[in-house]
C-alpha cells in the first residue's frame, strides 16, 4: 500500500488537496481534504439581516447569484414574502445566466484540458483533441471565452454586474426590465443559442432536449464525424476511455428542485436511488455530521436550523474543514446529473438505470442542461410584462427565522437563517460541494467523492492519476463554497 | 514576462470576472502584452507536484516571477499559524509560499479588495485574522509589512475591488508589461489611477434624478439611491458608470446601492449597506469634496425645483412620465 497526496488540485474553484491509498495499481480508500476556511457564518452572525444579501454572494465568485437567491429565498421566507411574476421570471433568468455560463466553463475549460495532457500523447485522437482543448493555448478557449463574455451581457442587463449583484431581493428584482431591454435579451440569448448549437452540439437544441435513451444519443453521435461538434468529440473519447465505467458514487440522489416560476419550481426536488422511484425531499432530515471536520465537536449532528460553525483544529480525526452533511443520515450525490434524473429526463433516466453516476454520465447531465435551459429562458424574457411590478416589499419582523434552498450548477444549495431584533442570529450554509465532497461521518461513511474514486485505476509510475483527475472534475467541485 | 496568479482567502470572484474580458478575450489580452502566464489555478494544465515543482524553482529563483498576482485575503489565523489556508499537498500555509515569492516578485499585484486591504473576509470578528498584502484595512503593513518592496523597487499594487472589473486588471498588467509603470500612477491607497481617479457618481445614468434630490424609497425604484438607499457612488473611486460592466452594466443600473468597495474597509460601514444614516434629516457622508454648507443649501434648493416628472419617476418601477417635447415655434 502507498499513500500519494494531489494538490494544489487546480481547475476546480478554490482549493482542494486528495488523499489516495493506492495498492494493486487501484485506490482503495481516498480523503478529500478542503484545506481554506474564511468563516463566513461567524461574520453575518450580529449583521443586520438584509446585510447578508451583500455578504452571501461573495461566498462564491462562481456560483454567486446562486448564494444570493438561496439568501433572498430565506429572507423572504423569514418575511412571509412571494415575489410577482416578473420577479420570479428574472430571477430565474439572472440564475440560469450564472448556471450555464458555468456548466460551459466548467467544461472547456476546467474538464477537457484533461484529455489534453502528455499521458494520451500516444493516442490516436490526440492531435485534433491537444489542438482544441489545450488549456490555455487551445482554439477552444478563444472561442468559448467571448462567447461566454456576451452571454453573461444578460447581467449587465438584469444584475447591474456579474458576480455580486444586489438586485436580487426576497421580494423580487430591484432591476426592472425596460422595453428595449427585454429585446437585447433576445438578442443575446439567440447569439448564445447559436454558439452551442454550431460548435457545442451540432445539432438543435430541441433536438439534444428530446433525445430519450443512450440509443437515441450513440444513433445522433454517429451520424457525423467525431470531430464535428465538441459533444460527439466528448463522446468519443468516452468512449475510447471507458469514461462510463469511472467515478461510480453511491447512486443516491438528491436535488431541491430550481427555476421557481408562478411559485412551481421548472425541475422538481426529490430524492432518487438508482433503481427507484422519486421520493419526496424531507429537508429535516438533514444532519451535519462534525466527526471528521476540523470544528469543535457537539454532542450529535445538528439540523443547518441550529448548527454551530465553530473552527478547531484540535479533532484528532480531522481531517478537513468540510462538515459532512447526510440526509436521514445517508450519503447523497448532488448536480445536474441527480437534477436532471430526478426531474424524469429520459436520456438521463437510461444513462443512469445502465451505468449509474459516472464520469460520462455527470457530464452528459450537464451539456443536456445547456440545451433544455436556454429555451426555457427565451420563453421567460418573451413572458416578462412591462407594466406589472417586478418587486414586492414588507418589513422584516424582529424575530424570525428562514429557509432558502435551490439549485445552483453544482447542486442543492441551502441557507438556514435566524432573526432577532432585525439582526442575524443564526446563518448557515451548506453548499453542493459540501455534500459532494463530504469527509466520512461518525460511522466512517465516505463522502459522495470519496466513495467515486475508490477502485480507481492508477497507471504505472502516476504521481496525479489522470482518471483520479476525471473523476474529481466530473463533479465540477466548488471549493470556496464547500466550506465557506 | 512571466505571470503567476495564486488564489487565497477569497471567492474567486476577481478570476471569474477576469475571464470577462472582452476586446480582446483575456488570452488574446495578456498574449498580446507578452504575458506568459506560468501558472493560474483555474486555467493551467499542471496540477500537484507539477506546481509544486515550478514554486519551488521561482522561490529559488531558477525561473524569473516578474509579476505575482494575488487574489483572496490572507489568513494568519489560527493564532498567527496561517493554518485555516494550507495550500494543497504542500502542508505549507499560504501567507508563507506568498511571502517567500513576494521576495522574488519583480512587481507583486494584490487582485481584488481582498487581497489589497483583508475585504469582506476580513469582515466581522474576523477570527481568521484575514489581513491584506500591505494593507490592513486603511493601516499600512498587512501580511508583507510597510516597508515592503518588490525586486523593481514599488509597494503591492492595488487592484481593489468586489469584484474588479477585467479592465482594471487588465490595464495595470499592460502599463507593467511596458515598462510604463511607476509609483505616481497609483493612488494613496496603491490602486491605479486608470480607475480609481474617477468616482463611480461620473456617469451615472441617475444623475439627472441626484441633480434634483428626487430619490428612490425602495428596491427597484429609478431615483437617486444617495438619499434613503445608502448609495457611495458620490465618493467611491471607480469607473463603473463610464465604462460599464457585463456589456451595459454596473451597480447602480443595477438597481442598487454603490457600496464602496474598492476601499479598504468598505465591508464594515458599522450601519446597513442599503440604508443611509442621517442627522436631522440629512444624510451623513457628502459627496466627495463638497463643502457641506453648500450642499445643504442646494440640495434643499433643487429639491424645492424638483420637475413633477422626476419627482413621480424617482420612486416608480417604470418610466410614468418621458421627458416633454418641444416642438419648434412656428411662425
Amino acid at each position: 500500500m502507498s499513500r500519494i497526496l494531489i494538490g494544489p488540485f487546480n481547475r476546480v474553484e478554490g482549493d482542494l488537496e486528495v488523499s489516495l491509498d493506492i495498492a494493486d495499481a487501484q485506490v482503495r480508500s481516498a480523503q478529500v481534504n478542503s484545506p481554506l476556511f474564511r468563516g463566513f457564518e461567524q461574520i453575518l452572525q450580529g449583521k443586520p439581516a438584509l446585510d447578508a444579501l451583500v455578504y452571501t454572494p461573495r461566498i462564491c465568485g462562481i456560483c454567486s447569484v446562486s448564494q444570493s437567491v438561496a439568501s433572498a429565498w430565506a429572507l423572504a421566507d423569514a418575511m412571509q414574502l412571494t415575489p410577482p411574476p416578473n420577479g420570479e421570471r428574472c430571477i430565474s433568468l439572472v440564475l440560469a445566466n450564472e448556471n450555464l455560463a458555468d456548466l460551459l466553463t466548467h467544461f472547456y475549460l476546467f474538464f477537457m484540458p484533461d484529455f489534453a495532457r502528455e499521458v494520451y500523447s500516444k493516442e490516436s485522437w490526440f492531435a485534433p483533441v491537444s489542438q482544441r482543448f489545450k488549456a490555455v493555448q487551445g482554439d477552444a478557449s478563444r472561442e468559448v471565452l467571448p462567447a461566454r463574455a456576451e452571454f453573461l451581457h444578460m447581467m449587465g442587463l438584469l444584475a447591474g454586474k456579474w458576480p455580486h449583484s444586489l438586485s436580487i431581493q426576497p421580494g423580487g428584482t430591484a432591476k426592472p426590465v425596460q422595453a428595449q431591454e427585454r429585446l437585447r435579451l433576445l438578442a443575446i440569448l439567440a447569439g448564445f443559442r447559436r454558439f452551442l448549437e454550431t460548435r457545442l452540439f451540432g445539432a438543435d437544441l430541441e433536438f439534444i432536449g428530446a433525445l430519450d435513451s443512450e440509443a437515441a444519443l450513440r444513433n445522433f453521435a454517429d451520424q457525423g464525424d467525431w470531430r464535428s461538434s465538441d459533444l460527439r468529440t466528448f463522446l468519443y473519447l468516452s468512449d475510447q476511455l471507458q469514461l462510463e465505467q469511472l467515478g461510480n458514487g453511491c447512486d443516491r440522489f438528491m436535488s431541491y428542485g430550481s427555476y421557481r416560476i408562478e411559485g412551481v419550481r421548472q425541475f422538481s426536488a426529490g430524492v432518487r436511488s438508482r433503481g427507484g422511484s422519486v421520493q419526496p425531499l424531507d429537508s429535516t432530515l438533514i444532519r451535519e455530521d462534525l466527526s471528521h471536520s476540523w470544528m469543535l465537536q457537539g454532542d450529535q449532528p445538528q439540523h443547518p436550523s441550529s448548527g454551530v460553525t465553530e473552527p478547531s483544529l484540535d479533532n484528532p480525526d480531522g481531517y478537513s474543514w468540510c462538515k459532512a452533511p447526510r440526509l436521514g443520515g445517508e450519503v447523497v450525490e448532488t448536480g445536474a446529473l441527480a437534477r436532471q434524473f430526478i426531474d424524469g429526463h429520459p436520456l438521463v433516466e437510461d444513462l443512469v438505470e445502465r451505468s449509474g453516476g459516472n464520469v460520462r454520465n455527470r457530464m452528459l447531465a450537464r451539456l443536456l442542461e445547456l440545451a433544455l435551459v436556454v429555451p426555457m429562458m427565451q420563453r421567460w424574457v418573451k413572458e416578462i410584462d412591462l407594466k406589472e411590478a417586478f418587486c414586492h416589499h414588507a418589513t422584516l419582523p424582529d424575530v424570525a427565522s428562514g429557509v432558502g434552498m435551490m439549485e445552483a450548477a453544482r447542486g442543492s444549495l441551502g441557507h438556514w437563517v435566524s432573526v432577532r431584533r432585525g439582526r442575524i442570529e443564526n446563518y448557515q450554509v451548506i453548499a453542493p460541494t459540501t455534500w459532494n465532497f463530504s469527509p466520512r461521518d461518525h460511522n466512517g461513511v465516505p463522502g459522495a467523492l470519496e466513495q467515486a474514486l475508490a477502485g480507481t485505476p492508477v497507471r504505472t509510475g502516476e504521481q496525479e492519476p489522470v482518471a483520479v483527475q476525471h473523476i474529481v472534475r466530473s463533479f465540477d467541485p466548488c471549493m470556496v463554497c464547500t466550506v465557506h | 514576462m512571466n505571470l503567476l496568479w495564486l488564489q487565497s482567502a477569497g471567492c474567486g470572484g476577481c478570476t471569474m470576472s477576469l475571464l470577462n474580458a472582452e476586446g480582446p478575450d483575456l488570452i488574446t489580452t495578456l498574449e498580446s502584452a507578452g504575458i506568459h502566464l506560468l501558472w493560474h489555478p483555474s486555467l493551467s494544465e499542471q496540477t500537484g507536484t507539477e506546481v509544486i515543482t515550478l514554486l519551488e524553482a521561482l522561490v529559488a529563483g531558477e525561473i524569473a516571477l516578474d509579476i505575482l498576482c494575488v487574489e483572496g485575503s490572507m489568513l494568519r489565523g489560527p493564532n498567527g499559524t496561517g493554518r485555516f489556508h494550507v495550500m494543497g499537498g504542500t502542508d505549507i500555509p499560504m501567507i508563507n509560499w506568498v511571502q517567500q515569492l513576494a521576495a522574488r516578485a519583480r512587481y507583486t499585484v494584490a487582485v481584488g479588495s481582498c487581497a489589497a486591504y483583508g475585504g469582506i473576509s476580513a469582515a466581522g470578528a474576523n477570527v481568521t485574522e484575514a489581513t491584506g498584502l500591505q494593507y490592513e484595512g486603511e493601516i499600512s503593513g498587512g501580511l508583507l509589512g510597510d516597508g515592503y518592496r518588490s525586486e523593481a523597487g514599488e509597494r503591492v499594487i492595488n487592484v481593489a475591488g468586489c469584484p474588479t472589473h477585467p479592465n482594471w486588471v487588465t490595464e495595470a498588467l499592460i502599463e507593467l508589461a511596458l515598462g510604463e509603470f511607476s509609483a505616481e500612477r497609483v493612488d494613496e491607497f496603491g490602486r491605479p489611477r486608470n480607475y480609481a481617479d474617477h468616482l463611480v457618481h461620473h456617469g451615472c445614468s441617475r444623475n439627472e434624478f441626484y441633480e434634483y434630490k428626487a430619490s428612490a424609497e425602495q428596491p427597484g425604484d429609478q431615483g437617486c439611491m444617495m438619499e434613503n438607499m445608502g448609495c457611495l457612488g458620490t465618493q467611491a473611486h471607480a469607473d463603473c458608470n463610464i465604462r460599464p460592466w457585463n456589456g451595459e452594466g454596473s451597480c447602480t443600473r443595477g438597481g442598487y446601492a454603490c457600496i464602496n468597495c474598492t476601499a479598504p474597509e468598505f465591508e464594515e460601514p458599522r450601519r446597513s449597506f442599503t440604508e443611509t444614516p442621517k442627522v436631522a434629516g440629512i444624510p451623513v457622508g457628502l459627496p466627495t469634496d463638497m463643502p457641506k454648507a453648500w450642499f445643504v443649501a442646494l440640495a434643499s434648493l433643487s429639491k424645492a425645483a424638483t420637475p413633477e416628472r422626476l419627482k413621480k419617476n424617482a420612486t416608480s418601477e417604470n418610466l410614468i412620465y418621458p421627458p416633454t417635447i418641444h416642438p419648434h415655434k412656428k411662425g
